[in-house]
């Protein structure tokens, strides 16, 4: 969407006021399309069939200027369904980006059974915690590798059994896709890919079983702007573009400069019959490289380069921690939503089931800060308080710097929170190590009835020092 | 009843009948009817609710002109009517949505072309670090960054200049990451072999002379005592270099003003200038010994406005002689804000914010920083397993730089070795600059890894 006027989304609301949706006016519903916290099927006059000759055509015409600058297309099925695409601006701080692009990574039909069950497992049960959240891997991508539709088939089977994450489907041959579809079709895989070659059967194939499929015209916008047509016309529009990833080379800078023409030309010129979203292959990096380091390190820099600039979906391999890790951080990092505040509400929090003899922490309430150290501790069962101190959202060591944590804002901290330190037996609380340096004027403040005891610079060790520091000597 | 029938009592009797939803349909004095096809589209459901009204219409005619005694009956086909007045079925509806598949014969061709950003129109200022001994200065070769037209990497202009590295040396052995250290231990108590290294071993553009020490929590060395460093630094290596301070606000300015000084001439990036110290000073020093100032600001980009027009303005810097450090907070410590503050600030510079338009440099080694850079394992026990950490840092390192390369800076201020050489060869390959064989990428599918 374009529009960042509520009032030119009013005119297609029903401007009744109603408030079904929960908003007290039509307006502020449009204000909400425009922010994207509302979708319009929360309207239920506009959908409501028997108003259908009353609102019929706004709701079309609605429909039209809502859409987002690239398509959006759905992989999967049920809860476990991805959106691929439906981005909105060329530069994150422009709004957000909203659809991180999912994470396929492979596994070949030319595996034994043992060693393939135990990929999907991994692929499957990959997480990693992250600002209060746990970052996984979404999709998994069968290639075909013996060529055999029948092997291919029990592969994709097999992978069903166990994982219900979405597939990819990848092949050049139609026989091979159709057999992987018998068997997958329902639970909508993406397919790979319509050739200049297939194209006819693999259109076939995804009318015929109504999935998603990506066209691969490699280092040709034209040929792929063509078959991406002929495809629309067909009434085949849940479409992923290849425009090829070369791994190295002047190759490399070409298809960079592909996915960020594809962006532009979608996003900043609407150019709406060649706006689908579009597939990276990070993986080609192993077509360089047998060397595993030098493999997963360059597939990772492939990867974030396409993460930044235009990619909807990739298919990966290495899942390697460091790769994955780093990628995942980077994929995090960019889809962050720049509008969403990065803050926890200042106070403090229980971790756990605190008693008066639990020790009781500080940090900031920067949400990164926060969420990592009430992590540390949760995980680690360490029952506590934790007090965040009112920084502006800044991190500890640059609110140590810049003034916006001091001795004083601490005491008050504790002191507006309702901290009686009387209550508990260790009358004590701990600093983070990079805030050391008050730990002197905090026992002056505190007259030194209450302790300031200096904990490790990160908190991933606040166990080591619970063994060695807790509870305090007296 | 009875009366003369005109337009205006069919117009009536339409109103009557509720077809406010044939909008785009007017009828016209001859009684034809014209349909404004870009208001409602002519589709199945437009066609059928079009002839449900026209239908009701028809009828009420049919009833008058009954009612004038006319034999009506004998014109219609009753079987047309009762089939247009039942209600909408769902398989009508279902048709609307998809058309008959028909695959045609052959593929249609098709011109892609996309323009290029109208908006930039303004250079990224073009600045040089180091001076030759013909300019009045004793290194080897110069480098030149910034200079860009359009956002890194993108068609819409040449990068005129690769992003360049300067490789950190310190003036007194620090605790450091593992996979750091192991490539310094021999060197780390000598900053003239440790600066050596940087260049010869692992190919620093340019090396940062970080004279840490001086901090009156550290060492406390004096400015004039420190400043030897950065001379001896000068002797061993012949690219061009950066001087660093300890982050002191009170001392720094004394401590990189006397670098200046034994730095007369070279262009070095004295870093830096912030808005928490003396920057004037710092400036005017720069400015004195022909030196580039490094401004450094902390995620704010008006707060970097500000600094860097107030060096111009009040302590005299000239263009050509300020470079940007607004701040690079490392991969999952906050990437998102360095990273979008230093777009914003890239873009603002290309639409012609004169006040933003230098080149940026990013301090690369704060990636070391973050525990997953170094951390044995994850402190939250339902973490996937985090593997090597001697594997871990590098590319922590590579990402950091890489996403801020792409953000548009231009001196990446870094440590480990590999990531060095990565973040060298992915900003160059997506210059062009590489020239391998790419591999045949069709046959991905069945590639054997």
């Amino acid at each position: 969407m374009k529009e960042s006027s509520p009032l030119n989304l009013y005119k297609f609301l029903p401007q009744t006021n109603c408030g079904e949706c929960g908003e007290q006016t039509c307006m502020a519903f449009a204000a909400g399309l425009i922010a994207r916290s509302r979708k319009i099927e929360e309207c239920k006059p506009l959908f409501d069939e028997k108003n259908q000759k009353k609102y019929g055509k706004k709701l079309d015409q609605l429909k039209t200027v809502i859409s987002p600058e690239v398509a959006l297309v759905y992989v999967g099925a049920g809860d476990k369904q991805l959106k691929v695409g439906g981005e909105d601006v060329m530069y994150r701080h422009q709004m957000t980006f909203f659809n991180k692009p999912p994470f396929a990574y492979d596994v070949t039909d030319a595996m034994n059974e043992a060693d393939l069950v135990e990929r999907v497992k991994l692929i499957d049960a990959w997480k990693k915690f992250y600002i209060g959240n746990w970052e996984t891997v979404e999709m998994v991508a069968v290639r075909s590798v013996t060529g055999d539709a029948a092997k291919f088939a029990a592969c994709v089977k097999k992978v069903m059994e166990n994982t219900e994450k979405p597939l990819i489907l990848c092949s050049f041959d139609p026989k091979v896709l159709k057999a992987g579809l018998e068997v997958s079709a329902a639970k909508r895989p993406l397919i790979y890919a319509a050739t200049k070659d297939n194209w006819k059967e693999v259109a076939q194939l995804a009318f015929d079983y109504k999935v998603p499929v990506t066209l691969s015209v490699p280092f040709d916008l034209d040929g792929l702007k063509g078959m991406a047509q002929t495809f629309a016309e067909m009434g085949i529009k849940d479409l992923v573009l290849d425009p090829g990833t070369a791994p190295n080379g002047e190759k490399l800078q070409e298809s960079l400069q592909n996915f960020i023409k594809l962006r532009r030309a979608a996003v900043e010129e609407g150019q709406k019959d060649f706006n689908y979203p579009v597939i990276a292959l990070p993986i080609n990096a192993w077509m360089t490289t047998k060397d595993p380091v030098r493999g997963a390190y360059w597939e990772s820099v492939l990867a974030a380069t396409f993460v930044i600039r235009g990619a909807d979906i990739m298919i990966r391999h290495s899942l390697e921690p460091h790769s994955v890790m780093p990628d995942m951080h980077l994929r995090f990092n960019i889809y962050t939503d720049p509008r969403t505040p990065v803050q926890v509400k200042p106070g403090l929090y229980k971790v756990g089931n605190p008693t008066e003899d639990s020790p009781v922490f500080l940090t900031t309430n920067f949400a990164l800060t926060y969420y990592t150290v009430e992590s540390d501790l949760g995980s680690n069962n360490i029952d506590s308080y934790l007090l965040a101190v009112n920084t502006d959202g800044i991190g500890v060591q640059a609110s140590v710097a810049g003034g916006q944590i001091t001795p004083s804002k601490i005491k008050d901290a504790f002191a507006e929170a309702g901290m009686d330190f009387e209550k508990t037996s260790h009358k004590s609380f701990i600093l983070p190590g990079m805030a050391a340096k008050f730990s002197g004027e905090l026992d002056d403040l505190y007259g030194y009835k209450v302790k300031a005891l200096v904990g490790p610079e990160d908190s991933g060790r606040i166990p080591g020092w619970m063994e060695k520091q807790w509870p305090p000597k007296k | 009843m009875g009366e003369k029938l005109n337009i205006s009592d069919l117009n009536k009797q339409l109103a009557e009948m509720d077809v406010k939803s044939l909008e785009g349909v007017t009828i016209e004095g001859d009684i034809e009817l014209e349909i404004d096809a870009g208001a409602g589209g002519a589709g199945p459901l437009f066609a059928y609710y079009f002839g449900e009204e026209v239908a009701k219409v028809a009828v009420q005619l049919v009833n008058m002109a009954k009612a004038f005694g006319y034999p009506v009956e004998s014109l219609l086909q009753p079987v047309a009517v009762a089939q247009a007045i039942s209600p909408a079925p769902a398989e009508l509806a279902a048709a609307a949505a998809i058309p008959a598949f028909k695959i045609p014969d052959t593929l249609a061709s098709a011109k892609f072309s996309v323009g290029t950003d109208k908006t930039w129109k303004t250079q990224v200022q073009e600045v040089q670090l180091g001076a030759t001994k013909a300019e009045g200065g004793s290194r080897g070769h110069v480098i030149k960054i910034g200079g860009e037209k359009a956002m890194p990497f993108f068609f819409d202009a040449v990068m005129p200049n690769r992003p360049v590295v300067t490789i950190d040396v310190f003036d007194m052995p620090i605790g450091m990451a593992k996979a750091v250290k192991m490539h310094y231990e021999d060197v780390m108590n000598d900053p003239a072999d440790w600066a050596k290294k940087a260049v010869k071993e692992f190919k620093a553009d340019l090396v940062t002379t970080h004279l840490i020490s001086t901090d009156p929590l550290i060492k406390d060395t004096s400015a004039k005592e420190a400043v030897k460093v950065v001379e001896d630094v000068l002797q061993a290596v012949d690219v061009p270099i950066c001087i660093g301070g300890s982050g002191n606000p009170e001392k720094d300015v004394e401590v990189l003003s006397k670098a200046c000084e034994v730095a007369q001439g070279e262009r070095a990036l004295i870093a830096s200038a912030s808005l928490n110290l003396d920057w004037e000073a710092i400036g005017k020093a720069c400015v004195a010994t022909d030196n580039v100032c490094l401004a450094w600001t902390q995620l704010e980009i008006n707060s970097q406005k500000e600094l860097d027009r107030k060096l111009m303005k009040v302590a005299g810097v000239p263009r050509d002689s300020i470079v940007m450090d607004p701040t690079t907070a490392a991969l999952a410590y906050g990437m998102d804000f360095a990273y979008t503050n230093m777009e914003r600030i890239r873009l603002a510079g290309l639409k012609g914010d004169e006040e933003l338009n230098f080149p940026m440099s990013s301090g690369t080694t704060n990636a070391w920083g973050v525990r997953e850079a170094w951390m044995v394992n994850s402190p939250n026990k339902n973490d996937s397993p985090w593997g090597d950490r001697m594997l871990r840092g590098p590319i922590w390192e590579i990402l950091t730089g890489f996403s801020l390369a792409m953000a548009g800076v231009d001196i990446f201020m870094m440590m480990n070795p590999i990531a060095v050489a990565y973040l060298q060869e992915i900003t160059q390959s997506l210059m062009g600059l590489v020239k391998a064989q790419t591999p045949d990428t069709t046959n991905w599918i069945s590639m054997e890894v």
